[in-house]
């Protein structure tokens, strides 16, 4: 059973300029111990469907509709203070900002044993042993002495990894990583990587990796999912959606990297810039970009899958034109 | 790039003979009564840059990469003019440029111009489009002020906006957009010399690709010299013709961009490469390099990457590696290259 199973989830946001979905039936699902990468420009709506999986969805916005299942438990409807007995214990999230995500003013202690005591029945002296272990276990040297000290005694990587040990703390099923790694640099993005790819392997947590960087997505996950406009345009194993986009932009995101064109040579570009969810063109959010928009795309593409991969274009990459679906 | 790399009888376009720059955070009324007291406290120096020599061919482009806090950003500022010197001399075309307002360095300030990161900070909001990108060049007497209409618009053609934009605020472009004003404005006074700091490091996957390829172009077109910086080895790879790699205010390596990538020499420059992701299909197995970048406030003694090298041998905690030449247009810091 998965993990994770999400179908058709949608989360609306009404305002006064018009109402936007920035998660567009979504549909997604994740087997214990495997990372999923969820790929998308800024405004994709891939963080917003990580709030919505954890709950943390407030008005105006709200989830429309839609399943969200962990290990077979429906979570969408449930009353908030169920909801608050699963998040922070079965589902973990880190955020981008690890500044954000800490308190400044507690000390690490203090606020990783509240989330200990939060969800579990154990002593305060058992709560500071496991905090201790999870430090220890995230690559943080003396984790006694560094227990007592503040946020702002850490450096940026440093702090990250305290994040990564306050998410394992009670040992959940889902985490659910919203650009961990995009405000460090590039050696101690690597070190958490690596401890990240461990952990998974370690305690059997699924992972759902949220980026906008397809390098690291390319080493790091089993399956990816990518975004545009609220919808998961294409989807499939790493080794499918990286080595064979079918999607006109995934394929064209693919071929802008640096790494694949000859260098000095103008990059493959994609034209214009991401549209503006209140206005977006009907049917496939991307036809005004793509160059393989015939007058099928004014109608919305629907889900095509097979072969463990799904994919909502008219005129997939690879297909010869007579025999497109 | 394919590059116009000028032949040893010209002198370089812009050259930092042993720059240095220390920021020194002084001591306030309450340090120094603690002194009178007996506290001992010293004002802290920070090495930001530390003895950086660099010269620059015209019409190369120069990749200036290094992780946060290694002193890349102070070293493109004061390449531009915007940060003093504490130490060390920078020479325009072979002629030393002290800050001394002459006619003669104010033009040649105008030829070196800068493209900062961050699109939204880098454009004062309450200026039209028009004003962002003429104001200068008015002000500077390039161009009249009647022209400067026609001057700005033909300035958001070349970096590919629309006309209509110049009565515009920053406010109603989008990210990728204002990175373009940023260029344009920059281009206005028309200089012969672009810093870049992490110019597309704010940007969208999809429209990274967009500016760079106008960056390729404008450097085309008007034979410019850039000097790259960015902590993205893809980009820096794709644009630069030579690799100059920073670590805590010293250049550990410098060497043309195939040489770079294909055989590095220094380890932190091998970890570097080792550590950055690649989009290549299949997992792979994290090699972490260990430690922290440490503070620049108190850097280890000797080579300041000992303690995270791999290599690490006992002089290497005492002794200050000199940026040798490995191969003819290859130097590196390391004291793996033997030499005293």
């Amino acid at each position: 059973m998965p993990t994770l199973a999400i179908e058709g989830l949608t989360t609306r946001f009404s305002t006064r300029g018009g109402t936007v979905t920035p998660v567009d039936g979504v549909s997604l699902s994740i087997l214990p111990g495997q990372i999923l990468g969820l790929v998308g420009e800024s405004g994709s709506g891939k963080s917003l469907t990580g709030y919505s999986i954890m709950g943390l969805i407030d008005p105006p916005g709200r989830i429309e509709s839609g399943s969200i299942r962990l290990n077979g438990r429906e979570l969408s409807g449930l009353p908030p203070e169920e909801m608050r007995k699963i998040r922070g214990n079965r589902i973990a999230m880190i955020f981008q900002d690890p500044m954000m995500t800490l308190n400044p003013v507690l000390r690490i202690d203090t606020q990783m044993i509240e989330s200990v005591l939060a969800h579990q029945d154990v002593s305060h002296g058992q709560a500071r042993a496991l905090c201790r272990d999870a430090l220890e276990r995230v690559g943080i040297a003396s984790p006694d002495e560094r227990l007592l000290s503040y946020p702002h005694q850490f450096s940026g990587g440093m702090r990250q990894r305290v994040a990564i040990a306050i998410a394992l703390l009670n040992k959940p099923d889902l985490i659910i990583c919203d650009e961990p790694t995009t405000a460090l640099d590039v050696t101690i993005q690597g070190q958490i990587l690596y401890e990240m790819q461990k952990l998974c392997a370690e305690t059997g947590a699924a992972l759902i990796w949220i980026t906008h960087d397809l390098s690291v997505i390319a080493g790091l996950a089993d399956t990816v999912a990518v975004m545009y406009a609220g919808k998961i345009v294409e989807s499939g194993t790493a080794q499918q959606v990286l080595g064979q986009p079918r999607h006109p932009y995934a394929h064209a995101l693919i071929a802008s990297a640096p790494s694949r064109n000859p260098r000095g040579q103008p990059l493959k570009q994609i034209p214009g810039m991401t549209p503006s969810l209140i206005n977006l063109p009907s049917g496939c959010p991307f036809r005004e970009r793509c160059e393989h928009a015939t007058d099928a795309c004014r109608q919305v593409p629907p889900v095509q899958s097979g072969a463990g991969r799904t994919l909502r274009c008219f005129h997939p990459v690879g297909t010869a034109p007579e025999a497109r679906v | 790039m394919t590059a116009p790399v000028a032949t040893a009888g010209v002198p370089p376009i812009l050259e930092l003979q042993a720059v240095s720059k220390r920021f020194t955070k002084p001591l306030d009324t309450v340090d120094r009564i603690s002194n009178v007291l007996g506290a001992g406290l010293r004002e802290e120096v920070v090495h930001a840059v530390d003895g950086v020599s660099l010269a620059i061919q015209p019409g190369e482009v120069v990749g200036l990469v290094g992780e946060s806090g290694c002193g890349k950003s102070t070293l493109g500022r004061m390449a531009v003019g915007l940060h003093s010197l504490s130490a060390g001399r920078r020479l325009w075309k072979g002629v030393d440029i002290a800050p001394g307002a002459s006619q003669r360095s104010r033009r040649d300030r105008l030829a070196i111009q800068m493209i900062f990161q961050d699109p939204y900070a880098s454009i004062n909001p309450r200026m039209r489009v028009r004003d962002i990108v003429g104001e200068a060049p008015v002000a500077h007497g390039l161009v009249p002020a009647r022209e400067q209409d026609a001057y700005v618009e033909q300035l958001l053609r070349q970096v590919g906006l629309d006309a209509s934009a110049m009565r515009r605020f920053p406010h109603q472009f989008s990210g990728g957009q204002r990175a373009r004003i940023g260029i344009a404005r920059a281009l206005a006074v028309k200089p012969e010399f672009l810093v870049c700091d992490e110019a597309v490091a704010a940007l969208d996957v999809s429209i990274q690709a967009q500016v760079l390829n106008l960056f390729i172009a404008l450097r085309n077109q008007l034979q410019l010299t850039y000097l790259f910086i960015s902590h993205d080895l893809g980009v820096v790879r794709h644009l630069s013709d030579r690799v100059v790699i920073m670590y805590l205010g010293r250049v550990v390596e410098s060497a043309p961009a195939d040489t770079i990538f294909s055989g590095p020499n220094h380890p932190y420059t091998q970890a570097l490469l080792q550590s950055e992701p690649k989009l290549e299909v299949g997992k792979r197995v994290f090699i972490p390099v260990k430690g922290e970048i440490p503070s620049p406030l108190r850097p280890p003694a000797g080579c300041h990457f000992h303690p995270r090298c791999p290599k690490a041998m006992a002089h290497c905690a005492t002794e200050r590696p000199a940026l040798r030449e490995v191969a003819p247009g290859h130097s590196s810091a390391c004291h793996l290259n033997g030499g005293g």
